[in-house]
C-alpha cells in the first residue's frame, strides 16, 4: 500500500449545524452556505487545499449532508478527482460495533475516520473547519511544523486585546511553543486566537485520539479535551502566526458583513487572484444581462442574472432577476432569486429562489432581514427589518405567514 | 438513454471573410456571446442530445481549440467509452492521398474513415462549425427513421438578417422541399434565392451510406459535401428537411460576427439559445464574479465573469477579465477575454479581441457595419 503514501491528508470537519444562521442552515449544512455571490464558505478551505498542493481532502458530514454531498460531487471543481487520493465525503458509519455512532466531537470526527487516515499513512494531518473565509498556504504551516518538530500546530490570529474575551487564546512563550490554553477567558494574557486549523504529526495524534475515546469523561474534542492532554504531557505544541484575511460568518451579521466587505475597493479577500484561485462548481449559466433602465453600482453580480431595476452595493450569486423600477440596496441575494417590479429589498439576505413579488418591500434600517429558500413574499406585502421568514412559507400581504 | 447516433464536426473550414478573427484560430474556436466559443452551441446540443462521441476534424489553428476543448470534460465528454476524439490531419500520402491540406471536407472526411468505421453507433450526425443554435437533434433522428430518409438536414425558416450582397452569404445552402418535407433541389451560394429555408450545414446519414458516398465522391475528384454529394444525388436519395423554428447565428463574415454578437442583447435571442432544458457548456475559467464599481454606469449589455468595471458600458458585450477604467466609454463594442480598457478611453463599434490593453485617452471609432478590429494581444 505504500504506493497511497500521502504526506498530509487534510480533514474538513463540515458536520456542523450552524444554528446561529437560522433559515440559512435549516436544510443544509454551514459550509455549504453561498458566499460571495458564485462561492459556497467550503470552497476557501478545498481552494486552500488544491492551492497549497494538498490532494486527499475527507470532508466529514453529518448535519443535513445532500446540498453539501452533491456540491462536492468527485471533487471535479477543485481539481480534487485524483488517481491517488482526491476528495472523500465521509459521513458516520456503522462499524458492527456497539460505538457505531454520529460523531460525538471534532477529536471523536476523526477518530472514526482512522481507518480512512491509515489507507493514506500520512505524516501530519490538517484539520479544518469550514466556517471560515480565508486564503492560506497551508504548505507553509506544515512546514513549520516540521521545522519546530511539533505534535500540534495551531494556527492562530492576533486580535486586539479588547476583544480577547471572545476567542480561544493561546499562551506561548518567546519560541511560539504553546504553555497554556485560556478559552474564553475574563482577564485575556495574549492576544492569539486559535483560527481552529491544526497540523497533527499523525502517529503521535492517533495514540492521543485512541486514548480520549477511552476517557468516558472525555467530550471528544480538540480544543477541549485532545490538545490539552497533549499539552499536558509535554508534547511540542506551537502557534502559528497567520497575517491575512479571515471571517467567521458564522451569524446572519458576519454573513452579511463578509459580503458586503467584497464590496471595498480592495476587499481585504481578493477573489480575482490567478495565483490563488478560489474554485467553485459552476452552474453553467450565460453571462449575465443588464438591461436599458438598469442602474447598476458597486455590486458584485454572477452569470444567468438579469438586471431591469437598480442594484447598488450588493451581491447577486447566478440566475437572480430584478425586475423593471425595483431598487436592491446593501443586500445579499442567492442563486435564483427573484424581485419583482417595483419591489425594494433593503439589508436583506434572500436565499435560494426566494421571491419577492411586485411592490413589496423587504428590509429596512436596522437588523438584517432574512427570507428562506424557496420562500415567497406576495406583491405589495411589507417585510419589516429584522424579519426572518422560514423556508418555502408565503408572506401575505398584511406581512404574515399564509 | 443511450443514442444510436454519433457526432462529427467539421471544423477545417476556411473563411477568411472573417480576417484578423481567424488568423490564430479556426472559426469553431470564435469567441461568441460573452463566455463561448462557437463549438461550445454545437458540442452541448449534441450532449444534450445523449450523443457520447464527437469527433472533431481539424487542420490548421487549432491550437486554441484544442486548448478550449481539453479532455472534453466541461462537456462530459471525457468518458471511458466514446467521449470526445480531437482528429487533426496526418500525412499519409500513400493511404489517403490528401497531403493533410483537405481539397473540401470529403477530402477530410475520406482521410478519417477509420474513424468513421470504428464508431459503435451506425448514425452520423455530422455538423460544420460556423451556426450558432440551441436545440437537441431528436426530432430530426426521429423523423429520419419515420421517413427512411438517406439523409435528413435542419434548415432554418427564418431569414438570413444580414445584409444582402455581402460576404455573409458565404456557402448558403438553400433548399425546395416538397410538402413532404422531400428535399427536391438544392442551391448553392445562391445571391438571388428564391426560398427563405436555409440549410444550418448539419445532416443525419448512415454512416455505411456517408462511406459509400464520401468514397464515390472523392474517387471522381470532387469534394463539396452539397455541391458534390446531395445536389447530384437528390433524384435518388432520400434527402429530407427539418425545420428548425429559433434563432441560428452563421459565423461567415466579419459583419455577421458583430452582428450575431449584438443579438445576445436581444431578450428573444437570448431565450431562443440559453434554456433550462439545454444548458450550453463551456470552459470554466473560475473568474469571480463582475465588480461594478460606484463610477459604473452599465446599460444593455452582457457581461461574462471576472469583468471590472469602472466606466461607462452601452449596447456592448464583455467577455470574461475585461477591465473597464474610470471615465472610460465602451459603446456598441465586442471585447474579448482579459482585455484592459484604460482610463478615459472612447471606444465604439469595435472587435477588441483577446488580451489587448487600450491604453489612456485612446479614441476609436467604426461603424455598426464596419467595425474595426483590434488584433489579439495588440497595445493600442
Amino acid at each position: 500500500m505504500l504506493v497511497n503514501k500521502k504526506k498530509c491528508v487534510a480533514m474538513l470537519l463540515a458536520g456542523g449545524q450552524g444554528s446561529r444562521l437560522g433559515v440559512l442552515t435549516r436544510f443544509r449544512a454551514k459550509p455549504a452556505v453561498p458566499f460571495g455571490g458564485k462561492y459556497r464558505i467550503i470552497d476557501f478551505p478545498l481552494s486552500n487545499c488544491t492551492n497549497s498542493g494538498i490532494d486527499t481532502v475527507g470532508v466529514l458530514t453529518q448535519y443535513q449532508p445532500l446540498e453539501l454531498n452533491s456540491y462536492i460531487g468527485t471533487g471535479v471543481p477543485w481539481d480534487l478527482d485524483r488517481l491517488n487520493g482526491g476528495a472523500f465525503v465521509l459521513p458516520p458509519y456503522q462499524n458492527g460495533s456497539e460505538v457505531s455512532e454520529w460523531y460525538k466531537g471534532t477529536a471523536n470526527a476523526i477518530y472514526q475516520n482512522m481507518p480512512f487516515l491509515d489507507m493514506y499513512d500520512p505524516d501530519y494531518i490538517l484539520v479544518l473547519s469550514g466556517d471560515h473565509i480565508y486564503k492560506m498556504d497551508y504548505t507553509q504551516l506544515i512546514r513549520y511544523h516540521q521545522e519546530k518538530e511539533a505534535t500540534a500546530t495551531i494556527a492562530v490570529l492576533r486580535v486586539p486585546m479588547s476583544e480577547a474575551h471572545r476567542f480561544g487564546i493561546l499562551n506561548t512563550d518567546e519560541t511560539m511553543r504553546v504553555v497554556e490554553f485560556d478559552e474564553k477567558p475574563a482577564q485575556p494574557k495574549n492576544d492569539l486566537a486559535s483560527m481552529g486549523i491544526y497540523v497533527f504529526t499523525w502517529k503521535k495524534v492517533r495514540e492521543y485520539l485512541a486514548a480520549d475515546e477511552n476517557n468516558p469523561e472525555s467530550s471528544n474534542d480538540f480544543g477541549h479535551d485532545v490538545l490539552p492532554a497533549m499539552l499536558d504531557n509535554g508534547e511540542p505544541m506551537y502557534a502559528y502566526p497567520f497575517a491575512g484575511y479571515w471571517k467567521d460568518v458564522g451569524t446572519v451579521d458576519s454573513l452579511w458583513e463578509a459580503n458586503m466587505e467584497l464590496l471595498d475597493d480592495s476587499p481585504a479577500v481578493k477573489l480575482r487572484d490567478p495565483d490563488w484561485k478560489i474554485y467553485a462548481r459552476s452552474q453553467n449559466q450565460p453571462p449575465h444581462y443588464v438591461g436599458n433602465r438598469a442602474e447598476v453600482r458597486r455590486s458584485m453580480i454572477c452569470e444567468g442574472c438579469h438586471i431591469y431595476g437598480t442594484v447598488e452595493h450588493s451581491v447577486l450569486s447566478p440566475s437572480v432577476e430584478i425586475g423593471e423600477g425595483a431598487v436592491v440596496t446593501d443586500s445579499v441575494l442567492m442563486s435564483g432569486t427573484k424581485v419583482g417590479r417595483g419591489a425594494v429589498v433593503h439589508r436583506a439576505i434572500l436565499d435560494e429562489n426566494a421571491a419577492v413579488g411586485a411592490g413589496a418591500i423587504v428590509g429596512g434600517d436596522g437588523a438584517i432581514t432574512v427570507i428562506g429558500n424557496s420562500a415567497t413574499v406576495c406583491e405589495g406585502a411589507v417585510l419589516p427589518a429584522g424579519a426572518r421568514v422560514n423556508p418555502e412559507t408565503v408572506i401575505g400581504k398584511n406581512g404574515g405567514a399564509l | 438513454m443511450k443514442t444510436d447516433i454519433f457526432g462529427l464536426i467539421y471544423a477545417s473550414e476556411e473563411n477568411y471573410n472573417l480576417r484578423d478573427l481567424v488568423l490564430h484560430r479556426s472559426v469553431a474556436a470564435l469567441p461568441v456571446g460573452g463566455r463561448y466559443r462557437a463549438i461550445d452551441f454545437l458540442l452541448s446540443n449534441m450532449v444534450n442530445t445523449g450523443i457520447r462521441r464527437v469527433g472533431i476534424i481539424t487542420q490548421k489553428n487549432y491550437n486554441s481549440l484544442m486548448d478550449h476543448l481539453g479532455s472534453g470534460k466541461e462537456w462530459d465528454l471525457a468518458r471511458k467509452n466514446d467521449g470526445l476524439y480531437i482528429l487533426p490531419p496526418f500525412d499519409l500520402v500513400a493511404n489517403t492521398g490528401t497531403s493533410g491540406i483537405y481539397r473540401d471536407i470529403c477530402d477530410a472526411l475520406n482521410s478519417k474513415l477509420d474513424y468513421i468505421r470504428s464508431a459503435p453507433q451506425q448514425y452520423c450526425l455530422l455538423s460544420g462549425s460556423y451556426t450558432i443554435y440551441s436545440t437537441t437533434y431528436d426530432r430530426m433522428f426521429e423523423e429520419h427513421i419515420a421517413k427512411g430518409a438517406d439523409v435528413t438536414m435542419l434548415y432554418s425558416t427564418r431569414p438570413n438578417t444580414s445584409r444582402q450582397g455581402d460576404e455573409s452569404h458565404f456557402k448558403d445552402v438553400r433548399l425546395y422541399m416538397d410538402d413532404d418535407g422531400r428535399v427536391r433541389d438544392i442551391e448553392f451560394d445562391s445571391q438571388l434565392s428564391q426560398t427563405e429555408n436555409l440549410g444550418m450545414d448539419v445532416y443525419l446519414i448512415h454512416k455505411s451510406l456517408l462511406e459509400q458516398l464520401i468514397s464515390s465522391t472523392v474517387a471522381r475528384r470532387k469534394y463539396n459535401f452539397v455541391a458534390d454529394v446531395l445536389i447530384p444525388n437528390l433524384k435518388h436519395l432520400k434527402v429530407y428537411g427539418v425545420p428548425h423554428e429559433s434563432y441560428v447565428g452563421r459565423l461567415t463574415s466579419l459583419n455577421s460576427y458583430y452582428d450575431i454578437n449584438m443579438d445576445m442583447l436581444r431578450e428573444d435571442v437570448r431565450h431562443d439559445l440559453f434554456t433550462a432544458e439545454n444548458p450550453i457548456y463551456t470552459k470554466i475559467k473560475d473568474e469571480p464574479p463582475v465588480r461594478f464599481m460606484d463610477s459604473a454606469k452599465v446599460r444593455n449589455s452582457v457581461m461574462g465573469d471576472g469583468c471590472e468595471i469602472y466606466g461607462e458600458v452601452e449596447n456592448s458585450i464583455l467577455f470574461r477579465g475585461v477591465s473597464v477604467a474610470p471615465g472610460a466609454h465602451v459603446r456598441g463594442c465586442i471585447v474579448m477575454q482579459d482585455t484592459e480598457i484604460q482610463e478615459n478611453c472612447y471606444l465604439e463599434n469595435m472587435i477588441i479581441d483577446k488580451s489587448c490593453t487600450i491604453r489612456r485617452g485612446v479614441r476609436l471609432m467604426g461603424a455598426p457595419e464596419y467595425p474595426i478590429i483590434i488584433k489579439k494581444g495588440a497595445i493600442i
